[in-house]
């Protein structure tokens, strides 16, 4: 059998598990792996500037693929700069491994020097992790690792991996284990078959169905299985934030986001309904409203691969555990097989009410002489990629607009923090989408608060020559922060203001970037044509943006779904 | 609600705090717990009892420790038959032989063991339910002084042929 170190075995474990693409930072305690990698030409590693950025490029690397995400830092320090990434990453059931380096066995405890206990603390917010005491452990601990971050309801793993472990003077016989089973761990991944009896009789039978599809849907690969079920029964569809792309933005059928920044008829449809059939969704806090007025008149059916999902906030009244597209096939098997149809009519009616409160257009918005408009830039956007487009967003009213006007064609295509709502996630997240995707346009919709948080990984693009478009909707300010100041706390705008933002246009250009300006509407679409054709640059868009402008629908705090401000002036009736 | 959950667990390091660290992560409560390896040495077998406002509470968190990937069974005791144990070792300070013979009157009608004794001290061993040792400590307490109390925890064995196997 092959001698291999530790170190040569972790390259060589992340070799034979089929991982091409690493991102990390090295330090003391991971000298041993980086010196294997450096003889590796199997593995290409991209140096990040900041730990937290290399979690979110391998993030968005397995959101835009569906592959798992590989991360190499060094302890203490290197791995702590890792908690936010894990964090994001989990609260979207994100497939990552997450390799650390430790201080040698024999210290730890001892509080040596950059020891941190990662385990520890990454603990609330990993699917599982591994410390390896023996260089023998590793290969096994890997693949446990890659098998345990992608199946079931995926999530990121951490494994500690101690110095001594990885020296290179000691070597043992390799081998990869080829397949592996737990006995503790087996997702459920088809529907239990008198549920999914069930569950068709349901919709059928339902008089006013909302399909309501979320990032479980993405996850599972169901968009073939969704399109069909809706298309077969005329059900209308919409999206959590982390669904977007599962369907498409411009099918008839899809009647918007739903949730606090959902659409009106997203949300009336869902209150109103008489049946809410969950797929990959969680019933957030940022769906339901108050639970108490949740939907009053549904039935609640409800497909997912993690059952404490499942009647943890809002009770099921049909509950399937199983990953979506399974169980989707599942019921299209059997809908098929007897014939089953709903009635055409009441659907036509239900169908007509949620044409009214189509009708009503809430994102509609008036455009403004002076002042350039977020949704102006959104759309402009759509138009000049011709919605093909990877779009990755920051946190604030910028991702609400991006979610708003940019109908996503396709699933993966959307790469957001939703669960999180991690600033800074936006940059690091387009460059591990376009190191996937090298021929795909790729761009960044960024807030001026957000792209603050992980700029100086514009040196990692001038590095690696990773060419996205940055799209800043610049408004000076933390603009959601500003909004719920200016709705809930008299205007008072306590630390909302940006009162410093640099010259975006010269920094870009500092890292060799071209950097664009656009003050005026006219200016931005030529902006944007320019920024597409570049295809060998970083093309950063700064757009002075109204200051002013709020994201609209809002759901109204302790109401029900219908519940919503819909402009600055007009709230519905509660 | 005071519900007992038993869970059979990979006896692996970081399996118990992944536990622990769940209880408190979702505001859940422990009461006792008790935890030890079983026959099979590469299994643990661990005795939760909580304090839960409804049955979707105990389901919930009975599915969170079963999301956690070392755990292999979880299970409600106190729905069916079952049986529980607490182990409770108590120190007491006697003085004068009125005293003494008190305490062992007392001793002998909870069927407790004096397993330890010294010129003042009894060490008294005792098992039974919780409320059954709670009555002792507040009898023995009305004979002597107590000196320390250690509790075990409840332990939780389903009766008849239900079992909690790998
Ligand atoms: C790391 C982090 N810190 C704080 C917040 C709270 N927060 C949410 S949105 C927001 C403002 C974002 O400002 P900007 O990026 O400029 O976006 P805008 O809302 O102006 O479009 C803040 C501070 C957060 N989501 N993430
Ligand atoms: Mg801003």
């Amino acid at each position: 059998m092959e001698m291999l170190s530790g170190a040569e075995m972790v390259v060589r474990s992340l070799q034979d598990e089929g991982i091409e693409h690493i991102f990390g930072y090295p330090g003391g305690s991971v000298l041993d792996i980086y010196d294997a990698i450096f003889q590796s030409d199997k593995i290409e590693h991209y140096l990040v500037r900041h730990e937290q950025a290399a979690v979110h490029m391998a993030d968005a690397y397995s959101r835009s693929t569906g592959k798992v995400g590989c991360v190499l830092v060094t302890a203490g320090p290197g791995a702590t700069n890792c908690i936010t990434g894990i964090a994001t990453a989990y609260m979207d059931s994100i497939p990552l491994v997450v390799l650390s380096g430790q201080v040698p066995t024999f210290w730890i405890g001892d509080d040596a020097f950059q020891e941190t206990d990662m385990i520890g603390v990454s603990r609330p917010i990993v699917k599982h992790s591994f410390s390896c005491r023996t260089a023998e452990e590793i290969p096994m601990a890997i693949k446990k690792a890659f098998y345990i971050a992608s199946t079931g309801r995926p999530g990121p793993v951490v494994i500690e991996l101690p110095k001594d472990v990885q020296n290179p003077l000691n070597k043992f016989p390799y081998e990869y284990p080829e397949n592996i089973s737990l006995r503790s761990y087996n997702p459920t991944l088809s529907g239990h078959k008198g549920q999914i009896k069930r569950a068709v009789a349901a919709l059928v039978n339902a008089r006013k169905p909302v399909l309501y599809v979320g990032g479980g849907a993405i996850i599972a690969n169901a968009s073939k299985q969704v399109l069909e079920l809706a298309e077969k029964l005329n059900l209308p569809v919409t999206n959590t934030l982390m669904g977007l792309g599962s369907f498409p933005g411009e099918h008839k059928q899809f009647i918007g986001m739903l949730g606090m920044h959902g659409t009106y008829e997203a949300n009336n449809s869902m209150h109103n309904a008489d049946l809410i059939f969950s797929c990959g969704a969680r019933f957030d806090d940022r769906v339901t409203n108050n639970v108490d007025k949740f939907c009053p008149n549904a039935k609640i059916m409800h497909i997912d691969i993690d059952p404490t999902s499942i009647s943890k906030n809002i009770h099921a009244d049909l509950p399937i555990v199983g990953s979506v597209e399974v169980v989707l096939q599942q019921m299209l098997d059997l809908i098929e097989e007897t014939q089953a149809t709903n009635d055409s009519e009441s659907i036509n009616a239900w169908w007509d009410q949620i044409n009214k409160w189509r009708a009503k257009d809430c994102l509609a918005y008036k455009t403004s002489d002076t002042h350039i408009k977020p949704q102006q830039v959104i759309q402009c956007l759509y138009k000049v990629t011709k919605g093909d487009a990877i779009v990755t967003s920051d946190v604030g009213q910028h991702q609400m607009v991006a979610a708003q006007y940019y109908p996503f064609k396709e699933p993966r295509q959307w790469i957001n923090s939703g669960g999180a709502g991690t600033m800074g996630f936006g940059l690091p997240a387009a460059m591990g989408c376009k190191i996937a995707f090298p021929d795909r346009p790729v761009v960044c919709v960024t807030g001026d608060g957000s792209i603050q948080m992980n700029i100086q990984e514009l040196s990692t693009c001038m590095q690696y020559n990773i060419p996205l478009v940055i799209l800043l909707l610049n408004n000076r300010s933390l603009g959601m922060v500003k909004q719920w100041q200016k709705m809930f706390y008299g205007g008072r705008q306590s630390h909302s203001y940006m009162d410093s933002v640099p010259d975006f246009v010269k920094l870009s250009e500092a890292y060799n970037h071209i950097g664009i300006k656009v003050d005026k509407i006219e200016e931005l679409e030529p902006a944007l044509i320019r920024a597409f054709e570049l295809k060998d640059r970083v093309v950063f868009i700064d757009v002075a943006i109204d200051p002013e402008e709020h994201v609209y629908p809002m759901q109204i705090k302790s109401g029900s779904m219908e519940d919503m401000y819909l402009s600055k002036t007009e709230k519905t009736d509660a | 609600m005071r519900r007992i959950i038993a869970v059979l667990l990979e006896n692996e390091s970081g399996a118990l705090s992944r536990v622990v660290g769940l209880f408190s992560q979702r505001a859940y409560n422990i009461e006792s717990l008790t935890v030890s390896p079983t026959n099979d040495k590469t299994l643990s077998r661990m005795t939760i009892t909580t304090d839960v406002v409804n049955h979707a509470e105990l389901e919930q968190m009975m599915k969170q420790l079963h999301k956690l990937v070392d755990v292999l069974r979880v299970t409600e005791l106190t729905q069916s038959a079952h049986v529980e144990r607490e182990l409770l070792l108590v120190k007491v300070r006697t003085v004068g032989s009125e005293a003494r013979e008190e305490v062992k009157r007392t001793c002998d009608i909870y069927r407790g063991q004096i397993v330890d004794i010294t010129q003042h001290l009894y060490t008294i061993q005792l098992t039974g339910v919780g409320s059954k040792l709670d009555a002792f400590v507040a009898t023995i307490s009305d004979a002597s002084e107590i000196v320390e109390v250690v509790r075990s925890g409840v332990c939780g064995i389903a009766r008849g042929d239900k079992a909690l196997r790998g």
